[in-house]
C-alpha cells in the first residue's frame, strides 16, 4: 500500500542550524495497516507524516502509494489519496465556513473542482447521518460556523472530514494531544470506529504508549529520524510499556527522558 | 438647499459607481486577507483604457468598459504572479504592479496626464438619448444596474466549489491545500477577479466624468476599505453573503455622502485624504485598542 524507501529530509543544510530529520527511512503498511507511531521530541515523526503529505520536498527516497510514485507530486496533489487530522484543533478546518461547507471542501478533496454549485442539497442527508454517528450534536448545528465549536468537536469533524471520502491512507499527527483527556478519549474512540468501519490504513503519531500498544495492529519506534523498532500482530498485542521503554534505551543507548510519555503510564 | 440636493445625489452617484471597485477590493481583504495595493493602479488603468478605447479606437463604450475590466484582470495577474509563484509578499507585491502601473497607464494615454472624453458618446450619454431621464438619474440607475449584476455573479460565484475553496484559502490555506486544492491557484484567480472589478469601476468613473486622469485611482485602495468599514458598521450585523457584498456598495455610498457633505462644510478637498486614512485607522484600532484594555480591566491581583 505505502512504500517509504530511503527517505532522507535535512533542515536546513550547511548552516549552524543543520538538523537531520530523517535519517533513511524505510517503511511499507500493508492494506488496512492501523500502525502506532512513538518516539521522543525530535525524532522526526511529524517530519514523516509531513513528508508522506507533502508538506516539504524530500532530499531523496522514495514514496509510493499504491505502485503509484508521490515523491515529487506537491501537497494538493496528494491530497487526493491523502486524509489527515493535525495536532492543532485550528488547522483541519475552516473556522469561518459552515459546518456543512466544510464538510462539502472535504467531500471533494483530489477532486477537479468547477463551477457547479459547492454544496448539493442531496450531500447535505448524507453529511446529517454521517455527523449523527459522532453522537457529538452536530448534525443539528450544520449550518454554524465551524469558529464555534469546542477543539474537541473540530478535531472529531477534521477527521469525519478526513475520512467522508475514503482516502487511500489516513494520517494522524497527534490529533488527541491539544484535548483534554476526556474529549481525547472520544475522539480516539471515534477514530477507532471510523477506521475499522472503512478498514483504513493508518499512521497514528501518539505519545501516549498505553494508547500506542492498545489501539492498531502494528506499533512502529523511531528515533533519531529512523525507525528502530517495528512490532505487530500477537507480539505488539503482548507489549508493556516497560518493555517499550526498554527497547527504547536499549536501541537508543539513551535514558527514555520524555516526561510526557513516562507520565502516560 | 438644492445645491446641496444636487450635491448629495452626485455623492451618490459616485459611490455606487466606486461600489464596484468596493467590491473588488471586499474579496482580497475580506475574504482572502490579503491588502491589494495594486487597486490604485488598476483602477487608474481601468479609467486610461476606457477613455483611450473610445477616444482613439472609437470603441463602444460598453466593450470599451469590458476592456478595462480586463486590463484590471491583467494587472491582478501580475500582482497575483508575483504573490504566488515568486513568493513576494501580498503588500508588497502590489506596490510594485501600483507603480509600474503608473507608467504603463501614462503610456496607454499616450504620455499624457489627462485625456477627456468631451465630445464622444459615453454610456451614459446613450443611455440619455435613448430614454431621456437626467444624467443623474441615468448614471444612478446604469451604476446600480451593473453594482446588481455584479452582486449576483460574486453570490454566483463564491457559491460554487472554486469559490468555496477561495473562501476556504483566506480562512485556513494548510486546511485546503490538505483537501487537494492549490491555493497558489486560488489566490492568483482572487486578485484577477478582484482587480477585474476595480479596472471596470475605474472605467465607469472615467465614463461618468467624461475624462480620465493618471492620478484618479490614487487612494483608492484607501477609499475602498473605509467603505468596506463603514460598512460592516452599519450592517454588519447582517450574517449572509449576500448583504455583506451589499454592504460593501452601501459603505462606498456613505463614504462619498460623507465626503460630500465635509466639503460642503468647508473642509478642503485637499484634506479629504487625511480623513479617509483616519477612518480607516480608527477603525482597525478600535477593536484592537477595546480588547487590550479589556484584558487590562478583567486582571485582578487575587491570590489571597
Amino acid at each position: 500500500m505505502l512504500d517509504i524507501k530511503n527517505v532522507r529530509k535535512t533542515f536546513n543544510k550547511n548552516t549552524i542550524n543543520e538538523k537531520k530529520a530523517l535519517n533513511g527511512i524505510d517503511l511499507h503498511l500493508n492494506e488496512g495497516d492501523f500502525v502506532t507511531v512513538i518516539g521522543g521530541n525530535g525524532a522526526g515523526k511529524s517530519t514523516m507524516l509531513n513528508m508522506i503529505a507533502g508538506v516539504y520536498p524530500i532530499d531523496s527516497g522514495k514514496i509510493q502509494i499504491d505502485e503509484i510514485n508521490i515523491s515529487r507530486d506537491p501537497e494538493y496533489k496528494r491530497a487526493k489519496y491523502i486524509g489527515r487530522v493535525f495536532q492543532d484543533p485550528m488547522l483541519g478546518t475552516a473556522a469561518g465556513m459552515e459546518i456543512q461547507e466544510n464538510m462539502a471542501l472535504a467531500y471533494r478533496r483530489g477532486q477537479g473542482r468547477g463551477l457547479a454549485w459547492g454544496i448539493r442539497t442531496s450531500e447535505k442527508s448524507y453529511y446529517y447521518e454521517a455527523l449523527k454517528k459522532l453522537g457529538l450534536g452536530l448534525q443539528d448545528r450544520m449550518t454554524n460556523k465551524v469558529g464555534l465549536l469546542s477543539g474537541g468537536q473540530r478535531q472529531a469533524l477534521t477527521l469525519l472530514m478526513a475520512t467522508l471520502k475514503k482516502p487511500k491512507l489516513l494520517l494522524l499527527d497527534e490529533h488527541t494531544a491539544a484535548l483534554d483527556p476526556k474529549t481525547a478519549k472520544k475522539v480516539l474512540e471515534i477514530t477507532q470506529e471510523i477506521v475499522e468501519e472503512q478498514n483504513l490504513t493508518t499512521l497514528m503519531i501518539t505519545h501516549n504508549m498505553k494508547d500506542a500498544i492498545q489501539i492498531g495492529n502494528r506499533l512502529v519506534m523511531m528515533h533519531e529520524g529512523r525507525i528502530i523498532y517495528d512490532v505487530s500482530g500477537e507480539e505488539k498485542k503482548k507489549l508493556e510499556v516497560e518493555d517499550l521503554l526498554k527497547k527504547f534505551e536499549e536501541a537508543s543507548g539513551e535514558e527514555f527522558s520524555n516526561d510526557r510519555m513516562i507520565l502516560a503510564k | 438647499m438644492s445645491g446641496l440636493l444636487v450635491s448629495l445625489q452626485d455623492a451618490v452617484v459616485q459611490g455606487v459607481l466606486w461600489g464596484i471597485m468596493v467590491l473588488g477590493v471586499y474579496i482580497t481583504y475580506k475574504l482572502l486577507d490579503i491588502a491589494d495595493l495594486t487597486v490604485d493602479g488598476s483602477f487608474a488603468m481601468g479609467g486610461c483604457v476606457c477613455a483611450v478605447m473610445i477616444l482613439n479606437f472609437h470603441v463602444d463604450p460598453w466593450v470599451s468598459l469590458g476592456v478595462a475590466a480586463a486590463a484590471g484582470m491583467a494587472a491582478g495577474a501580475v500582482t497575483g504572479l508575483l504573490h504566488t509563484i515568486f513568493e513576494i509578499p501580498a503588500i508588497l507585491a502590489g506596490i510594485l504592479t501600483q507603480i509600474g502601473l503608473w507608467s504603463i497607464n501614462l503610456r496607454i494615454m499616450g504620455g499624457k496626464s489627462n485625456v477627456p472624453l468631451l465630445k464622444t458618446d459615453t454610456i451614459m450619454s446613450k443611455f440619455i438619448a435613448a430614454t431621456g431621464l437626467s444624467k443623474q438619474a441615468a448614471a444612478m440607475i446604469i451604476g446600480i444596474g451593473i453594482a446588481i449584476v455584479m452582486i449576483s455573479f460574486l453570490y454566483w460565484f463564491f457559491g460554487t466549489e472554486i469559490g468555496s475553496a477561495m473562501r476556504a484559502t483566506g480562512n485556513n490555506q494548510a486546511m485546503i491545500r490538505a483537501q487537494g486544492v492549490n491555493t497558489n491557484w486560488t489566490k492568483l484567480l482572487a486578485l484577477t477577479i478582484s482587480n477585474g472589478l476595480v479596472g471596470l469601476s475605474g472605467g465607469l468613473v472615467c465614463q461618468s466624468q467624461k475624462y480620465a486622469d493618471i492620478g484618479m485611482g490614487t487612494g483608492a485602495i484607501v477609499i475602498g476599505l473605509a467603505a468596506i468599514v463603514i460598512g460592516d458598521v452599519l450592517m454588519g450585523k447582517l450574517r449572509s453573503f449576500a448583504s455583506k457584498l451589499i454592504s460593501a456598495v452601501v459603505g462606498s455610498v456613505i463614504y462619498f455622502v460623507i465626503r460630500a457633505m465635509v466639503l460642503r462644510m468647508g473642509m478642503d478637498a485637499n484634506d479629504m485624504k487625511l480623513l479617509s486614512a483616519a477612518i480607516v485607522a480608527v477603525a482597525l484600532c478600535v477593536p484592537v485598542m477595546m480588547n487590550k484594555w479589556r484584558i487590562k480591566k478583567s486582571y485582578t491581583e487575587g491570590g489571597e
